[in-house]
């Protein structure tokens, strides 16, 4: 009774069948989510610091109001405005992309309003003493150092972001997890199926999380 | 497709807030808003629903709170048997989606420990969630233990106080202190998280949300109320952890105020 697991059913043709699908969109995901993210939450956080007020308040509004909904309330939000505004409906994939770039932007956001910060402030009057534009410092001076002293930090992100593609299962979109639980309900094997997606998600956040961790040290040594 | 974007802008031009009024069985409008006599509206539903999410997560909250305390001092103790066992635990319980962690807890865990399959779901999302949450707050408290200078349990252990003592009276007073911050936006984060319990049918507001949105098609009106909530609730909790914080600051302290 206790132990009575079977993982004989979860062949190679099992995996490939139900699980790689669903193991590509969830990398797929994350990859947009992180590229669309970190572009759109670079531009919020040069919003949020210029120091025109018209710029200010609304990346402002935009990324506190993005941090205090829960993820699987935006999720339903954009599944459920989506096709309402764009006037046809959207598949749970493509809602899910759109979804967690604009929601990941925000938290990625506040990351890089921290790395632009940490910049002396005396590299952006240099800029301007040498005759660059506003566009020109920051392209050229201060986002580079910003972004590679966020890099942990903006992987760490990537790694919670990848945890959390898991909730696509809100609006059925077929992520990691969606391939496990079809296939533990084909086969009538739930508990193993669960079991094996657990490892999965775990093995793949925690390498992750170690590379980061060397990544870490080796950047700290070469300042 | 032209009509359809006409029928979409009328949909979003027009409000219904009488959808809250709607009996959830008949659907007819109560003048009252509430159900009487076992009949419930969709207004009783919400609040009821709201109900199932602070249980929720102020459960997980003790859960995590308790949990996150005692494993982040485990990572600081001088014994390494103690160390691994914390940081077992924060890996663990850290790099698996909590949407998983909770499926495990409501259709694995059951299966394999039979003693638990008697018990309400409801507290077995509050074991998913109390321990996803206990391994982020063990990270803080460690962090907190960690930040404070050596020569603290150096002290403390020189004047004869036992390890358990010296936490007790020196460093931990301070730690907590410290780490009020961070433990609010903590506290803030397990009433968001409290949303994924939906996926285990515990009636609780994202539940409320996806099924009332789909009985009465006014999902605009039901989202802004459900995610109107969710604003008081995480708001309430901070001011909560602010006065909390007001009133346990060491006067003198930067780290006790942060203003």
């Amino acid at each position: 009774m206790i132990l009575n697991l079977d993982f004989a059913f979860l062949t190679p043709e099992v995996v490939s069948g139900y699980v790689v699908k669903g193991l590509i969109f969830s990398v797929q995901l994350t990859l947009v989510a992180m590229i669309g993210g970190i572009i759109l939450g670079t531009v919020l956080a040069l919003m949020r610091l210029s120091s025109r007020p018209w710029l200010v308040m609304p990346a402002a509004a935009y990324v506190n109001a993005m941090r205090s909904i829960p993820l699987v309330m935006v999720i339903l939000w954009f599944f459920l405005l989506i096709p309402l505004l764009s006037g046809k409906p959207l598949g749970a994939e493509m809602s899910a992309m759109i979804t967690f770039t604009l929601f990941e932007a925000a938290y990625y956001s506040e990351i890089m309003r921290a790395g632009i910060q940490s910049i002396p402030k005396g590299q952006v009057g240099a800029g301007y003493a040498l005759g660059m534009t506003y566009g020109q410092t920051m392209r050229e001076i201060v986002l580079p150092q910003a972004f590679r002293n966020m890099l942990p930090v903006l992987l760490t992100q990537t790694i919670i972001l990848f945890q959390d593609t898991s909730l696509v299962y809100a609006i059925g979109a077929y992520d990691l997890l969606k391939g496990f639980e079809i296939a533990g309900k084909n086969f009538n094997r739930p508990v193993e199926t669960y079991l094996v997606a657990a490892a999965i998600y775990f093995i793949i956040c925690f390498s992750l999380s170690m590379l980061v961790k060397k990544l870490q040290q080796r950047i700290a040594i070469i300042r | 497709m032209g009509g359809a974007r006409k029928r979409s802008k009328d949909k979003l031009s027009t409000w219904d807030w009488q959808v809250f009024c709607k009996d959830t069985i008949e659907g007819e409008v109560i003048p009252s808003c509430f159900g009487s006599g076992g009949d419930i509206t969709y207004l009783d539903w919400m609040f009821s629903a709201w109900g199932w999410t602070l249980s929720v997560a102020l459960l997980s909250l003790v859960v995590a709170l308790a949990f996150g305390s005692l494993m982040g001092i485990l990572r600081t103790t001088p014994n390494r048997g103690l160390v691994f066992l914390g940081n077992a635990w924060t890996e663990l319980f850290r790099n698996i989606p909590l949407l998983v962690q909770i499926v495990l807890w409501y259709h694995v865990i059951p299966s394999l420990i039979p003693v638990l399959q008697g018990i309400p779901s409801f507290l077995l999302v509050v074991a998913a969630l109390g321990l996803f949450t206990s391994a982020r707050i063990s990270e803080q408290v460690r962090a907190g233990i960690q930040s404070l200078p050596r020569g603290q349990s150096m002290a403390g252990l020189a004047m004869g106080l036992t390890l358990a003592q010296t936490y007790r009276y020196v460093l931990l007073p301070m730690a907590f202190r410290i780490i009020i911050p961070p433990l609010t936006s903590e506290s803030m984060n397990i009433i968001k998280n409290s949303s994924v319990a939906f996926a285990v049918s515990i009636a609780e507001l994202t539940l409320f949300a996806m099924q009332a949105q789909e009985e009465t098609s006014r999902g605009i009106e039901i989202y802004l109320a459900v995610t109107g909530l969710y604003f008081i609730s995480a708001f309430s909790i901070n001011r909560v952890m602010h006065f909390i914080e007001e009133r346990v600051r060491v006067p003198g302290l930067i780290a006790a105020g942060g203003k």
